[in-house]
């Protein structure tokens, strides 16, 4: 059986207190598998960016317990002491804007991550070169991100979030600036990473051209999951 | 890989503007601390030049330049005989409006007796002046070439030397003319000022009156020493050149020194606030870079250098411009900006220190961005 590279256990988060306290989770639990990717819907307040955070491990939960690759980072009290090492070592990150540096082309803009995690900036560039050749994007290398479609930033931003080769990739609203073709190939190269590392992709969306994309699609409403479904058709890569 | 590099030649052009406008304000401190080095200078630019060991003045006073002082010309054969005296000039100083062709002029006029100390010591262009009338030897500062005519009083002279960087501590030019035309100079009158004298029952007054002597001393002789000597005299005081210097630099520039060593205090907390200000912003311009550099992991010291580094650079390249415009326009300043290599390597220290302070505030800014403002539109 495969062990979860996300287990989110009974997991609650307050905001703010007394009458103005705001449950933003309440007794979230779930798992993604290796190879698994999964989708976080809901209407605005109803958690999916707690939850993200909490996973992402730059928001504390007040109870519950979460795992990553198999490791307690988070359980009654317990925490792993540097978040900031974890998040560099297992987690990828993709982001609704790309969140590329502004003053870094292409391939710096993924050795940085990869120098990140103490390799030399030669071996960094190298590698950074084969990734954004795996992703189609090598010929456009040397662009800065403002010279990049917005398709193309975000597979610059899928190379960075694979730099450091993570079991987990965290991504928040990876297709909100695309068009629903771009946002189907960014999907889909989702999936194929997923694949080809075994790692564990969640993705919060609003976006229902994606929706068949993914393997489980986890609704929230007001900190509480709502409904899990599987999509009844999916295209795959 | 350096961020903070990157991310200046990113926006090089908004950078290297900043940097010009922090150049001009670092100018402006520059050129404060060369003034104020500069007005020390002058004020002991002429003690120095004239390289006495003793300045004998009229008794209680600390002339000649602290205070007035009048004596009778022949105290220099006294002061000359004082042993340990190896060689006494007289000299007269006053300050005087002359009219050269190129316009009015404010000099401050030495007179002295040419072989004798009180006169320049080196001659940059031109000559010595021969003991003849109505010879001057002017300063560069004064703006007159060689062979200009002067007109001071009723009399004119004729420009036979140039000397370089003697001025009074006014900040006015040093000429030098001969002890008996500056003694005319100062303390003839005027025809018919002399008439209304002679008719009021007064004698013909003498013009043989001086301001100072200064001596030099043989190598073995002992300034205090000679001083002590000399005040035995009830009619003559005297000062060792490191008493006239402390003189010159405590009393007579004081207030000028403090006022612009203020004014240099102030200018450097504003550079101080304008600099953190600067650093401030271009720290919060990179809100969501910086979030997300912490996002994926990186660790507060890449944070800490990415601002220190782009400080320190903007205050060095702000410095560096500072310097170089300051040391380009100086020499039209119309006082002395006296800026040696001391003064910037302490003026660069300080900007130093005060860059590093400055982003302090940003750096704990910083820090404390959350990596959650990376999420999320």
């Amino acid at each position: 059986m495969n062990v979860p590279m996300v287990d989110v256990v009974d997991v609650s988060k307050c905001f703010g207190g007394g009458d103005n306290q705001v449950k933003a989770l309440d007794g979230v639990s779930m798992a993604v598998t290796p190879g698994e990717v999964v989708g976080i819907r809901g209407p605005s307040g109803s958690g999916k960016s707690t939850l993200l955070n909490v996973v992402a491990c730059i928001a504390e939960p007040d109870s519950g317990r979460l795992s990553l690759a198999g490791e307690t980072i988070w359980d009654a009290g317990y925490r792993v002491r540097d978040l900031r090492q974890l998040r560099r070592e297992r987690i990828g990150f993709i982001f609704q804007f790309h969140n590329l540096l502004p003053f870094l082309d292409a391939t710096d803009n993924v050795a940085l991550a990869i120098t990140l995690a103490g390799r030399d900036i030669r071996v960094a560039r190298e590698k950074a070169r084969n990734l954004l050749s795996y992703l189609q994007v090598d010929r456009r290398a040397t662009a800065m991100p403002s010279e990049l479609s917005g398709g193309e930033a975000q597979r610059v931003a899928i190379a960075r979030a694979l730099a450091n080769e993570p079991r987990i990739i965290l991504a928040d609203e990876p297709t909100a600036a695309l068009d629903s073709e771009r946002a189907r190939v960014v999907m889909d190269l989702l999936r194929q990473v997923a694949i080809e590392q075994s790692a564990a992709v969640l993705v919060v969306t609003h976006d229902e051209k994606i929706f068949d994309r993914f393997d489980r699609m986890i609704s929230l409403r007001d900190g509480r999951i709502e409904s899990t479904t599987r999509p009844t058709e999916r295209v795959t890569a | 890989m350096n961020l903070a590099l990157a991310d200046i030649r990113h926006k090089l052009g908004r950078f290297l503007l900043t940097c010009v406008g922090l150049g001009l304000l670092m100018a402006v401190a520059l050129a404060m601390v060369g003034i104020y080095q500069g007005v020390v200078a002058e004020a002991l630019a002429l003690s120095r030049s004239l390289k006495a060991d003793l300045w004998v003045v009229e008794a209680g006073t600390n002339g000649p330049f602290a205070e007035a002082s009048r004596m009778p010309g022949d105290v220099r054969e006294i002061v000359a005989r004082v042993p340990g005296v190896a060689a006494a000039g007289s000299i007269t100083l006053q300050t005087v409006e002359a009219k050269a062709s190129t316009g009015i002029r404010r000099v401050q006029v030495i007179g002295f007796e040419p072989g004798r100390p009180g006169g320049p010591v080196e001659i940059v262009q031109g000559q010595a002046l021969s003991g003849a009338r109505f010879e001057l030897i002017a300063d560069m500062r004064a703006d007159l070439h060689l062979g200009a005519v002067v007109e001071m009083g009723r009399d004119r002279y004729r420009v036979v030397g140039l000397t370089r960087g003697l001025v009074a501590s006014s900040g006015d030019p040093l000429v030098f003319i001969t002890l008996r035309d500056s003694q005319l100079l100062q303390f003839k009158l005027a025809p018919t000022a002399a008439r209304r004298s002679l008719a009021a029952g007064a004698a013909g007054a003498s013009t043989d009156t001086i301001n100072a002597v200064v001596a030099r001393l043989s190598p073995s002789a002992s300034p205090d020493v000679v001083a002590g000597s000399i005040r035995r005299w009830k009619h003559l005081s005297a000062l060792t050149d490191a008493e006239q210097s402390d003189l010159l630099t405590r009393s007579v520039v004081n207030r000028a020194r403090v006022q612009l060593g203020m004014f240099t205090v102030v200018l450097l907390f504003v550079s101080a606030v304008i600099i953190a200000l600067i650093i401030y912003t271009m720290t919060m311009d990179k809100l969501k870079e910086i979030a997300t550099l912490k996002l994926i992991g990186a660790p507060d010291s890449r944070i800490v250098g990415l601002v220190l580094q782009q400080a320190l650079l903007l205050g060095s390249v702000g410095f560096v411009s500072g310097l170089a415009i300051i040391l380009s326009v100086r020499r039209f300043f119309p006082r002395t900006v006296d800026l040696g290599p001391v003064e910037v390597a302490i003026m660069g220290l300080i900007i130093g220190v005060i860059c590093i302070l400055g982003s302090l505030i940003s750096i704990r800014a910083a820090l404390r961005i959350d990596p959650q403002k990376a999420l999320g539109g």
